[in-house]
């Protein structure tokens, strides 16, 4: 189990230390900060072994959260922990900065606390947690919230308490999607997956019990069989349904009931959570294809030309889009011809960032550049790294649709048609590159 | 070096520095240095040419990003370009990116070669200086071939400036250290060596540092500085301390150069001439009278200067050891250092002792000391110097003083620190045995160390002791008293009770007379500590059972109980459990006689160098034990029971060599009834033949040695032959190559040539272990009269045959006339001490010398009748022992040296053979038939030849074949 947690600053100077096990010393602080922030070369395993001691570290802007343990813990667990550690952490005082934790130690000592006990982690909900940490003082608690407090520490249902009340009841679901993409300079897809999430934020009264439906591949197949043809239960569900690679769920959701059924039902927290994680690999729709074009001009010089592509409905609008054509080492100069957006070189970052505020489906835009480059001793071909890009999508490449969000509340008198739904898809790129 | 002006700063580069400095994060770092890199490549692109002070600033901010750990693939040229500049700063930014960065590029390295070359010749010393720095720094192969022969020119040209002759000294000297083999004094030698006659004291400490190293390599070429260096000496000893102004170091005139002269001078004999060495003498005396005075200063410079001094020159004093007067004086003066509050003073001044107490003159000077140097071996503070303290003990340790030291030892390690405790016990072992006057005192002593630091006596430690007192009679009764009385304490250390086992079952019987120790109170003393016992100490217990039963008949039933409990003959180790059954059955089957002759008292044990000394040279390295060959005498006339003058020679010899394998095989031979060798499939044969009488003899041959003659008897006379020889001779007879012999240590391998009456025949001798063999020689002898019949010449070996390695003979045979016996080979050698004896008979068959006959079918028959006396046949009717394969025969038939004729029998199944057998006196025809009877597997062989002997030797040596 944990042993301890170091939140440390960008110069390797301790936060926040927290240990919960005798088995980790006070030297466990130094070794960290020695080994993984000081080290000379850049540590990029997230799980560092030093002395018999693990140590797993996330990082936030500039500040390192790292757990220790002595023990043969279960890494996912500690980093879902760290994750879940961050989003509380978020959650009560927004962005996660060296200020901000200085500002707020004795709150996260507080909860530290609270969601790890002896290194074994504790309901770590924010709603739960905001009804016995405040950050307003202690308030006087008549006894039924006190009743109410210990009901949900102990209870069956952690993340949501009793008696919420709303005028409107109303219920946000966003499906958040990145697209991850590498293809040969020929267009070839060498490999690509959609890593998705469907992030709720609900404010309804009561407990409603609700249950989420989306063209899952194996539920539509299932009632395909149920009624008609495969084929007609294609058509009916209007689109063509999805296969899931694999995904997770809130804890509020049933795990029974989508075993047996594959239906998802639950009782939401209030407020937002994230109520499934899933990743696909098939069929997936790429926003942009990117096509390079790159030509060695004796040993000085370098002509670059891209074309991109957007392969979507030319109703809809990508937004954010940048391109970043990497430049070798020795370049010494470099001019940059482009008909849409800005373009620029960064030495700092030994590459050519092209950005396009936004661009409608099915259309094309084209960039040149020219590299002069130094005529170095060393005999070292240019690696050619591949041209990455960064965009925003208004759909969901994995093709995803949310198919119902029925909620049912038996106790109070409101129905399914009068809680006001709103869905939203986006799709981002995660690491979307193209070789050159 | 000029300081860099103000004007000169780079501003542009401080900023950068002061960026990086500033970057919060690693990250932020990467994209500055990317950014400068940037800046700096689109100014080396060559649009405009720059000026020297940016490309100097660049070129800085290069070298700077360098040592941050970034790789710097461009800018080499702008660096070069900076050489050829006329202002020094830039010339030196120049040369340090060319020092820190230089890489094997041929084209970079011609121009920066070039640009050395110009600044070498130039006139401006500061020029020259910078360039021979470079060199140095480099170092490389490519600098060496280039300017090894320009560099000496410059050293001793009369017109160069002092300060680059300085530079130009170190310069060769770090050459010479990377390639010794480009760096040809020669010619210049003698001039170099003048060079410790320079006005400049700085061009005498440089050019002495590079002399020094020269001398070291070869002396003789240098051998004219010794008298130089002793002139230069004395007149740096005998000034006062204000005549060398730049270079005396607090009061203490030109310490540096003092000590690297005594230390040139160490590289050398004393100095013949008499006037040199009075003067050296002079200096040395003087030195230590300094030593004497009163410091003139407090200041801990001035002393550290004077000391070094001083140290210095007692090391050259123990390095002569030939001024008894010189030696004792330097003994007294580092006796008073043994009182001195300095602690590192006390280790030196104990370091240098321990050296000069090997010498003769100053043994009985360092002995004086003896109750400083126990009082530091307790008191002080650091363990360094306690070590020290203690490698003196021993160092100084002789007849007179031993009890002594060996007391305070053993009282010092109740407290020792952990760290040394190992080495202290196996130095008062070595002590006690060497210097033991009485063995008593002996056995008391390694009693005593057992009992004190038990856990760090190793096995040496005691299987020594069991050596010792089973060689020597009149300490056996004593040692088994002691032993007894020892044992007595509650809690005895493991090692004490293996002692106490062994002695007391070989010994008991000695002691059993007095009723307080009779043989029951013996054997429950031995078993209250079986069950602490780890299990090859039970083992070991177990084999001193029943060596009671043999001695004490009345403890039988006692013993056998004890044997047949379930804890022993169901033990859960294989060892034990086997050990209690077998010594059971044969305590109850075996007749009182057999017991006795099986049990036998151990016979002595061989002389060999002692294992413990071994140990104490393996943990320490060679060369730190300076009396291993005293120790060889010491021993030799300890016990002087066995005519062993020899003996220790050779094993003081051997000495040089540590041989882990002369451990194993010391253990192996001083619990031979212990068998800490279990081997899985022969044990039952194995402990009786180890405790066996034939094998009592400590000869221990649990290896499977089958010839190794017993070392107690290992005479110079060479063994009898194998038993297995003959049949090693007959898988020769059909083949000239292959393996002859082969054991743990020694495989034998042979080919060889015969042609008509004269053979050669080449042996290796491989040695398969990774000990080397010493005294390694063979010889190889015809017995009777074999004498006559066969001329044999051998070229002699290699007496050393390395581990692992293999070695040639060429044996050249000429034979006279026919013969039936073979000539023996045998080969001794010594391994890790002992004496390894081999015979074997060497495969010459007279088959050998055959020489193959081709006729036809009628010639055949017409000699065959020809031949048809009696005595000229010889037949032999066999079973086959092998297959009756047609293609195996006939092989083996062609293997014997003669034709095989086809289509001469009628009948196809038989082989007929003909053959001339070629000898010096005469030529034999020899005819050969062999009918093999597939159905009965037997043959029918028989010979015909002119002569009857030969036909029977044939024979019989073709009948072992099928």
């Amino acid at each position: 189990m944990i042993g301890g947690l170091f939140i440390y600053n960008h110069k390797g100077e301790v936060l926040i230390s927290r240990v919960y096990r005798d088995d980790i010393g006070r030297n466990a602080v130094d070794a960290f900060r020695v080994n993984v922030i000081h080290a000379r070369q850049q540590v990029r395993s997230p799980v560092t072994n030093i002395a018999r001691t693990s140590f797993f570290h996330v990082k936030r802007s500039n500040i390192w959260l790292a757990a220790v343990t002595k023990q043969n813990v279960n890494a996912a667990m500690v980093f879902e922990f760290l994750y879940k550690m961050c989003d509380v952490m978020t959650a009560y005082f927004g962005k996660i900065s060296e200020e901000n934790i200085k500002n707020n130690f004795v709150l996260i000592y507080e909860l530290l606390d609270e969601i790890l006990d002896f290194g074994y982690p504790q309901n770590s909900e924010t709603g739960a947690l905001k009804t016995f940490i405040t950050q307003t003082g202690i308030k006087s608690q008549s006894k039924e919230e006190q009743s109410q407090i210990t009901s949900q520490v102990t209870g069956q249902i952690g993340w949501r308490r009793e008696g919420i009340k709303y005028r409107r009841n109303e219920l946000f679901l966003d499906v958040l999607e990145s697209v991850n993409l590498l293809m040969s300079p020929q267009g070839q897809v060498l490999s690509a997956h959609v890593s998705g999430r469907v992030v709720m934020k609900s404010y309804l009264s009561g407990m409603p019990e609700c249950k989420f439906g989306m063209n899952d591949k194996i539920v539509i197949d299932k009632q395909g069989k149920g009624g008609a043809t495969e084929e007609a239960a294609g058509k009916r569900s209007g689109h063509q349904s999805i296969a899931i690679d694999d995904c997770t769920f809130h804890q509020c959701v049933r795990l029974s009931k989508f075993d047996a059924e594959r239906s998802i039902s639950f009782i939401p927290p209030d407020g937002e959570c994230e109520l499934m994680r899933y990743r696909t690999t098939k069929d997936i729709i790429l926003p942009f294809r990117v096509i390079p074009l790159v030509r060695e001009v004796g040993r000085t010089k370098l002509e670059v030309k891209v074309v991109i592509k957007s392969n979507f409905k030319p109703s809809l609008l990508a937004q954010k889009i940048e391109v970043r054509i990497p430049t070798p080492l020795n370049t010494s100069g470099v001019q940059v011809i482009c008909m849409k957006g800005k373009a620029k070189y960064k030495a700092s970052e030994n590459a050519i960032v092209w950005k396009i505020k936004r661009m409608a489906g099915m259309k094309e835009s084209q960039i040149s550049a020219e590299i002069e480059l130094l005529p170095t001793n060393d005999k070292k071909k240019w690696a050619r790294p591949p041209i990455s890009m960064n965009f925003e999508v208004p759909f969901a490449p994995s093709g995803l649709k949310v198919r119902y969000l029925k909620v049912f509340e038996p106790k109070l008198n409101y129905s399914d048609h009068d809680v006001i739904k709103w869905v939203r898809y986006i799709g981002r790129s995660g690491i979307y590159e193209t070789r050159c | 070096m000029p300081a860099v002006s103000k004007g000169d700063g780079m501003r542009g580069l401080a900023v950068f520095i002061s960026d990086i400095r500033n970057c919060k994060s690693k990250e932020a770092e990467i994209k500055r240095i990317n950014k400068e890199l940037a800046n700096i490549r689109s100014k080396f692109k060559g649009d405009k040419a720059l000026d020297g002070y940016s490309k100097k600033k660049y070129v800085c901010k290069l070298l700077f990003i360098f040592l941050l750990g970034h790789d710097i693939d461009f800018g080499h040229m702008e660096a070069v370009n900076l050489l050829s500049s006329n202002k020094y700063t830039e010339k030196q930014i120049g040369y340090l990116f060319i020092s820190v960065l230089v890489n094997s590029n041929s084209e970079l390295i011609r121009l920066i070669n070039n640009a050395i070359k110009n600044d070498l010749s130039s006139r401006n010393p500061t020029f020259m200086c910078l360039a021979l720095h470079c060199i140095a720094n480099v170092g490389s192969r490519e600098m060496a071939e280039a300017f090894a022969g320009e560099i000496p020119r410059i050293l001793v040209a009369g017109d160069t400036m002092d300060s680059v002759k300085q530079s130009a000294a170190l310069c060769l000297l770090r050459l010479y250290k990377a390639s010794p083999d480009l760096v040809l004094m020669g010619e210049w030698t003698s001039r170099v060596v003048h060079l410790l006659n320079d006005q400049h004291m700085g061009v005498v400490t440089a050019a002495i540092s590079l002399i020094t190293c020269l001398s070291s390599k070869n002396p003789d070429e240098f051998k004219t500085c010794v008298s130089l260096a002793v002139s230069r000496l004395s007149r740096i000893v005998s000034s006062a301390s204000t005549d060398l102004q730049d270079y005396t170091y607090y009061f203490v005139p030109a310490p540096w150069l003092s000590c690297k002269l005594l230390r040139l001078l160490q590289c050398y004999p004393p100095p013949e001439d008499g006037a040199v060495k009075g003067r050296l003498v002079e200096c040395l005396e003087t030195i230590l009278n300094k030593a004497q005075e009163p410091p003139k200063s407090k200041k801990v410079q001035h002393s550290n200067a004077k000391n070094a001094i001083l140290f210095e020159a007692i090391s050259l004093i123990i390095h002569y050891d030939s001024e008894p007067n010189l030696l004792v004086r330097a003994c007294n003066q580092l006796g008073q250092f043994l009182q001195h509050r300095e602690t590192n003073l006390r280790y030196l001044a104990l370091e240098s002792m321990c050296t000069l107490a090997s010498s003769e003159f100053s043994h009985e000077a360092v002995k004086t000391h003896i109750e400083t140097v126990i009082n530091a071996l307790k008191t002080e503070r650091d363990v360094s110097v306690r070590q020290r303290a203690a490698d003196l003990l021993y160092a100084m340790c002789d007849r007179s003083n031993a009890k002594q030291i060996v007391a305070e030892m053993l009282s010092y390690l109740e407290t020792a620190d952990y760290s040394i405790r190992e080495e202290m016990v196996l130095k008062v072992a070595i002590l006690a045995e060497k210097y033991a006057v009485d063995y008593s005192w002996y056995v008391d002593t390694i009693l005593n160390l057992i009992r004190i630091a038990g856990d760090y006596v190793s096995e040496e430690v005691w299987y020594r002791v069991i050596q010792i007192v089973i060689n020597r009679d009149d300490v056996q009764g004593y040692a088994a008293k002691t032993v007894f009385e020892a044992l007595q304490a509650p809690a005895c250390h493991e090692n004490m009770v293996k002692v106490g086992g062994y002695i007391l079952g070989e010994f008991g019987n000695l002691i059993a007379g007095d009723p307080r120790s009779s043989p029951l109170v013996q054997f429950n003393l031995l078993h209250s500590k079986f069950h602490l016992c780890s299990v090859p100490t039970r083992a070991l217990l177990l084999s001193a059972y029943i060596k009671f039963i043999n001695l004490f008949p009345e403890t039988k039933a006692t013993i056998q109980e004890v044997l047949r409990s379930d804890s022993q003959i169901r033990n859960s180790d294989v060892e034990l459990q086997q050990r209690a059954v077998e010594y059971l059955k044969l305590s109850s089957i075996a007749s009182t006689d057999v017991l006795a002759t099986v049990l036998e008292e151990m016979p002595p044990f061989p002389e060999r160098e002692s294992s413990i000394l071994a140990k104490l040279k393996k943990k320490k390295g060679p060369g730190a034990v300076t009396v291993e060959l005293e120790d060889g005498k010491e021993r030799g006339e300890l016990n002087g029971g066995g005519d062993r003058g020899g003996d220790a020679a050779i094993a003081a010899s051997n000495a040089s060599t540590p041989s882990p394998s002369a451990d194993l095989l010391g253990l192996r031979s001083t619990a031979p009834v212990s068998g800490t060798t279990p081997s899985a499939g022969s044990l039952l044969v194995d402990v009786f033949s180890e405790a066996g009488p034939s094998a009592t003899s400590a000869g221990v041959n649990d290896d499977g040695f089958l010839s190794s003659a017993p070392p107690t008897v290992a005479s110079e006379d060479p063994a009898p032959p194998l038993p297995e020889s003959d049949e090693l001779l007959n898988k020769f007879v059909c083949k000239n190559n292959g393996v002859l012999f082969e054991n743990q240590l020694l495989q034998i391998g042979i080919k060889s040539e015969y042609r008509q009456n004269l053979g050669r025949m080449y042996l290796f001798y491989g040695n398969k272990t990774s000990v080397q063999f010493v005294s390694f020689n063979t010889t190889v002898s015809c017995p009777g009269e074999l004498q006559s019949q066969l001329n044999v010449q051998t070229k002699t070996v290699e007496p050393l045959v390395e581990g692992g390695a293999q070695v040639q003979q060429v044996i050249n045979i000429e034979c006279l006339t026919d013969f039936i016996d073979a000539p023996l080979l045998n080969i001794k050698f010594r391994y890790g001490g002992a004496l390894q004896n081999i015979s074997l008979k060497l495969p010459v068959t007279i088959n050998k010398f055959f020489q193959p006959t081709e006729m036809a079918a009628a010639d055949f028959f017409q000699r065959w009748k020809q031949l048809s006396q009696p005595q000229q046949e010889a037949q032999k009717i066999f079973k086959a022992s092998h297959g009756m394969d047609t293609e195996v025969l006939k092989a083996k038939l062609l293997g014997l040296g003669t034709a095989l004729l086809e289509n001469v029998d009628p009948n196809p199944e038989n082989y007929v053979c003909a053959g001339v057998i070629q000898t010096k006196a005469q030529q034999v025809g020899c005819l050969l038939r062999l009918e093999p009877n597939a159905q009965a597997q037997m043959y029918r062989l028989t010979l015909r030849s002119s002569k009857d002997t030969v036909s029977q030797r044939v024979c019989d040596l073709l009948a072992e074949q099928f």
